[in-house]
């Protein structure tokens, strides 16, 4: 049988597709399978391509294409292409468009602070930061259990600490 | 020997070994997917440079490969043996990867990361491996400027491994919990639980010889401590459960199962032809009659050994020649046959 898209080669591939609850058939050489772009031809399904779709779908229908394409200045790789192959260009990337990957990690990993280990390069600033926001917290509880002497003294002390961070 | 899977460690009876990997990137270059050959060049000398550069404190105990300049046979028998990944082995460009002598610590250079560091142990010991693991890091990172971010930590190319950028994993030999089906409900408390189960040789690998790796999901949000604890935890679990049911099985019927057993072995030490499945499944029996004290007279190491000579790429390493996978299943037969000679 010939392939049904080119009429040259030998059909070598079926390729079912149900749209919509209507399933079409077509036989397909290698060739052409491999054009099809929506039939992944040859590698097993990965979780880029998981990745991708997680992303895609919240995001391809509620906002206009014009807007969320983010391109990195650095290594060249938009925000569309991400979605596309699940894989970030560079570190540069997750600055331009950090911010739109926190659903995806939110539901990749479910708590998105960073906890871990800080390199010693960093760990300065970084520590710092982790410190005032545990302040902030335990301010906030002070506040709402209408502890007002201890929430000043823990408000001076972020403040000390910020005027520290920004040095 | 002085590998570390020909040896025994802490609970080996269900636990084969021990991994702990973090994936490490280079802040000032494209992650390997988006690089150019050139920049693939200089973070392999970048990491060459941090591990036996001049008074760096562990050249010496470290060999560099060259993966394109491996064969087929000798970067499939580095998967075998855990220390490059599927993906390595077949990338097409500026691979590399960095092994110690004892072959317990690796690191794979422009895989799906600028670094993935390893570390391997025998049986169940988290704690050493990421002390091991950690260490590496820390030593790395005085050369190397790692892409690292307050408020994602380790920046990673697939999001999956962001934040510690840590995996703990550990390989787990459950005989009994396969042959009862408690294996099922298992699975599916791990993965309630955010935790990935996968066969012998990680993603999208089946598994084999009642073989099964199980490994934390989330990389965010957790410390290393408490990823590493919570994949202990479950370990114990999971060991406690394995051994209780091998006892009780035994128990029931002793005849049975020792009858299986030593089918198993007899099949193991005198067949002439044996694929690589088939070995795995009976060295599975003969594993779990050694440290059921059904069989006496095996050292578990011998086992170990065998475990990695079956399999295609080291068995054709071991007899220096590429085979056609017949003569594969000759020659793993025979080579069986020798190490299980009794003297």
């Amino acid at each position: 049988m010939l392939c049904q898209k080119c009429q040259k080669r030998v059909a070598k591939v079926q390729l079912t597709q149900i749209i919509n609850n209507n399933k079409s058939v077509l036989f397909l050489c290698e060739y052409c399978a491999r054009e099809e772009e929506k039939y992944n031809f040859g590698s097993p399904f990965s979780i880029n391509d998981f990745l991708s779709g997680i992303m895609g779908f919240p995001y391809m229908t509620s906002v206009p294409q014009h807007n969320q394409n983010l391109i990195c200045d650095k290594c060249g790789m938009s925000y569309n292409e991400f979605n596309k192959t699940g894989k970030i260009g560079c570190s540069n990337c997750y600055k331009v468009y950090g911010d739109k990957l926190v659903p995806l990690l939110r539901r990749l990993h479910g708590n998105i602070q960073y906890n871990g280990k800080i390199p010693s390069r960093a760990f300065g600033s970084v520590k710092l930061s982790r410190e005032i926001t545990k302040l902030k917290e335990q301010l906030d509880a002070a506040i709402k259990n209408e502890e007002y002497e201890k929430a000043a003294v823990l408000r001076d002390q972020i403040r000390n600490l910020e005027s520290k961070s920004n040095k | 020997m002085r590998e570390w899977y020909i040896k025994n460690g802490p609970e080996s009876d269900v636990v084969m070994s021990t991994r702990i990997r973090l994936a490490r990137n280079f802040n000032d270059f494209p992650f390997p997917s988006k690089m150019s050959r050139e920049d693939g060049e200089k973070v392999l000398d970048k990491v060459k440079e941090a591990i036996f550069g001049r008074g760096r404190a562990i050249s010496e105990n470290f060999q560099f490969e060259d993966i394109q300049k491996m064969d087929p046979i000798q970067r499939q028998a580095l998967v075998e043996k855990h220390l490059i990944s599927p993906d390595l082995a077949e990338s097409q460009a500026h691979g590399g990867v960095v092994i110690s002598d004892d072959e317990k610590i690796s690191i794979m250079i422009n895989e799906e990361d600028h670094l993935r560091i390893q570390c391997l142990f025998a049986g169940l010991q988290l704690k050493e491996a990421w002390d091991l693991c950690n260490k590496i890091d820390n030593l790395l990172e005085e050369t190397i400027d790692y892409a690292f971010d307050e408020r994602f930590g380790y920046l990673t190319c697939c999001p999956t491994n962001i934040g510690t950028g840590i995996r703990a994993s550990v390989m787990l030999h459950l005989p009994a919990l396969v042959m009862t089906g408690y294996i099922k409900g298992i699975l599916e408390i791990c993965s309630k639980l955010g935790i990935a189960v996968r066969g012998l040789y990680g993603e999208n690998t089946e598994a084999s010889g009642n073989m099964f790796q199980i490994s934390n999901q989330v990389s965010l949000g957790q410390t290393e401590d408490e990823i590493i604890s919570s994949i202990n935890s479950i370990t114990r679990q999971i060991i406690d459960q394995e051994r209780s049911i091998r006892k009780e099985l035994h128990k029931q019927n002793a005849y049975r199962f020792e009858d299986k057993i030593y089918r198993s072995l007899g099949l193991l030490s005198n067949a002439r032809i044996i694929s690589s499945e088939e070995a795995l499944k009976l060295l599975s029996d003969v594993r779990l009659g050694v440290y059921m004290g059904i069989i006496n007279d095996i050292n578990i190491n011998v086992l170990n050994e065998i475990q990695l000579l079956v399999q295609p790429a080291n068995l054709q390493k071991s007899v220096g020649r590429a085979l056609s996978p017949d003569e594969r299943d000759i020659k793993r037969a025979e080579v069986i046959r020798n190490k299980l000679k009794r003297n």
